[in-house]
């Protein structure tokens, strides 16, 4: 029986993998209507690393995507969700094509290196301080984010982290640094997720916790937890779109992603991101703030 | 109590209400990981029945490496994928990252040594009278090999029915190697992971409970193949 068995083993694996080729090889999307397999297709696939809480907060799905789909029928827009630090990662590597980010030192080191070619504001809006309702360490009261963390880790609430190298927690690190203190290791939780879930834990853990508003409203009624700063300049969110450098790795669909970053500093753009949440919300979750091209900014 | 209970109501909101969404979720998780299962079965069952029916040196490490992809996290095999996949990867000319075959590759991945393992260990179990029995009336290979799985059809189904099950119900590789893009290439698992993370816990369970259905349909139709012809 020993070697037929082989044999045919192989024939049959031959014969299985064969057709899964062919299938794989006519349109890796079978979701799109499969069968166009021309290098063009490919080449309008574009590749957007974006931040979970810009993806969370909808306005990509509702209002930007399909306003590009409808502008640009032929061109399919893949959203990949992870951090701002992964996002800059994925634009160095070339695997993705637009970057939509809010890690504005990061992002600085990522032009000087060359990794993008432009790079534009696009929104803005503020974070927050959450933490439960009794506010037993007096956040309410702080004038500044400095001001607040400080009393945070003076009172020993705990305070949890997003962990993960996100643009969210970047802006927190700044905070402690400007504060000038740290909470000790055991009221210093890290999460290592998304803002959802770091929100989650936040409220189950009765704790303090930096976030972006559009991700705490839309899940508000489930959390246990409550706004607790006013605006504040250290405060200040800033998304901004970067299109990745096709020197530097050839297969990076540098066209599309030009579209992309056209239409979000469009007037058009700039509109359906103003507008964004205050039907949900009855507020706006960013401020437009792109600069009007041309006048040499 | 109450959030298990929206949940289980939305969840019939879903289904019965022609949510479009939720039904192109389903139907991708089905048939990603149904495409998974047969590929893996195509390939799975001639490897096993290679593994048990053949002397050949190295024979028991052959098996035991089988036997620990079984074990292998879906998430270490996503992340394999994902690297191999990637544009700037070896495979990146394929463009397939981000892309629901992609998804049906790393399936595959994970599904082939579950078939191929117990397979294997199905025919191994197989009385050596039985096979000498086939051989001596005069079965050529091929047929040999076909009846011997027939007799071994039982826990062969068994097999076929554990690989559906731990592939439709992973979350890890899918979410590698999909990147759990609406529209594109979501699935019931990371619909879950997403519902949940936005605090969405009725949709989050009304797609947990659509995923045990589905599951529970394909495992009781492959169990009354499976069970067919015996009594009790």
């Amino acid at each position: 029986m020993g070697r037929r068995i082989l044999r045919a083993s192989a024939l049959i694996a031959v014969a299985s993998v064969l057709p899964m080729l062919v299938a794989v090889g006519c349109g890796g999307d079978t979701g799109q209507g499969a069968g166009a397999a021309s290098a063009s297709y490919r080449a309008s696939q574009l590749i957007l690393a974006t931040t979970t809480s810009v993806k969370d907060s909808g306005l990509l799905d509702e209002a930007i995507l399909p306003a590009f789909a409808k502008a640009h029928p032929d061109m399919t827009v893949k959203t990949i969700a992870v951090g701002s630090g992964e996002a800059l990662a994925m634009g160095e590597r070339g695997e993705a094509d637009v970057l939509l980010v809010h890690s504005p030192k990061d992002e600085a080191a990522f032009m000087a290196a060359g990794y993008g070619t432009l790079r534009l504001p696009v929104a803005y809006n503020y974070f927050v301080i959450v933490g439960p309702a009794a506010d037993p360490a007096g956040v309410a009261a702080a004038a500044t984010a400095a001001d607040a963390f400080r009393v945070i880790a003076a009172s020993g609430a705990t305070f949890v982290s997003r962990g993960d190298e996100s643009g969210t927690q970047k802006k927190e690190l700044e905070i402690w640094e400007a504060a000038g203190v740290r909470p000790d290791a055991s009221h210093y939780v890290s999460t290592g997720q998304g803002m959802g879930e770091t929100l989650q834990i936040a409220s189950e853990k009765r704790a303090y916790t930096l976030t972006d508003l559009a991700t705490y409203l839309s899940m508000e009624k489930t959390l246990d937890l409550r706004v607790l700063t006013r605006q504040s300049p250290d405060l200040k969110n800033s998304y901004s779109v970067i299109i990745v450098s096709q020197l530097e790795h050839a297969s990076v669909n540098a066209a599309g992603a030009e579209l992309f970053a056209a239409l979000l500093v469009s007037p058009e753009g700039q509109r359906l991101i103003a507008a964004f949440g205050r039907a949900k919300y009855g507020r706006p979750l960013f401020y437009p703030d792109a600069e009007a091209l041309g006048t040499g900014g | 109590m109450d959030l298990i209970w929206q949940g289980f109501v939305e969840a019939l909101k879903l289904l019965f209400g022609g949510n479009a969404d939720v039904y192109q979720v389903a139907l991708r998780s089905l048939w990603v990981s149904t495409l998974a299962l047969a590929v893996a079965s195509l390939l799975g069952v001639p490897l096993g029945a290679a593994l048990a029916l053949n002397r050949f040196p190295g024979r028991r490490l052959a098996i035991a490496v089988v036997n620990t992809g079984m074990g292998v996290p879906p998430v270490v095999v996503g992340l394999v994928v994902a690297m191999l996949l990637a544009r700037n990867g070896p495979l990146g000319a394929l463009r397939l990252l981000y892309t629901p075959s992609a998804m049906v590759v790393a399936q595959v991945l994970i599904a082939l040594p579950i078939v191929a393992g117990l397979a294997s260990a199905a025919l191994q179990q197989l009385d050596p009278g039985y096979r000498l029995q086939v051989k001596a009336l005069g079965a050529g290979r091929t047929r040999g090999v076909a009846l011997l799985l027939r007799e071994v059809q039982v826990p062969l189904l068994a097999a076929l029915m554990a690989a559906f099950g731990g592939v439709i119900s992973e979350v890890g590789a899918v979410m590698m190697v999909g990147g759990n893009i609406q529209g594109q290439t979501q699935v019931l698992t990371t619909g879950i992971v997403q519902q949940t993370r936005a605090g969405q816990y009725a949709a989050a369970i009304a797609l947990s409970i659509i995923l045990l259905m589905l599951v529970f349909a394909t495992n009781l139709a492959m169990t009354l193949i499976q069970q067919r012809g015996r009594h009790g």
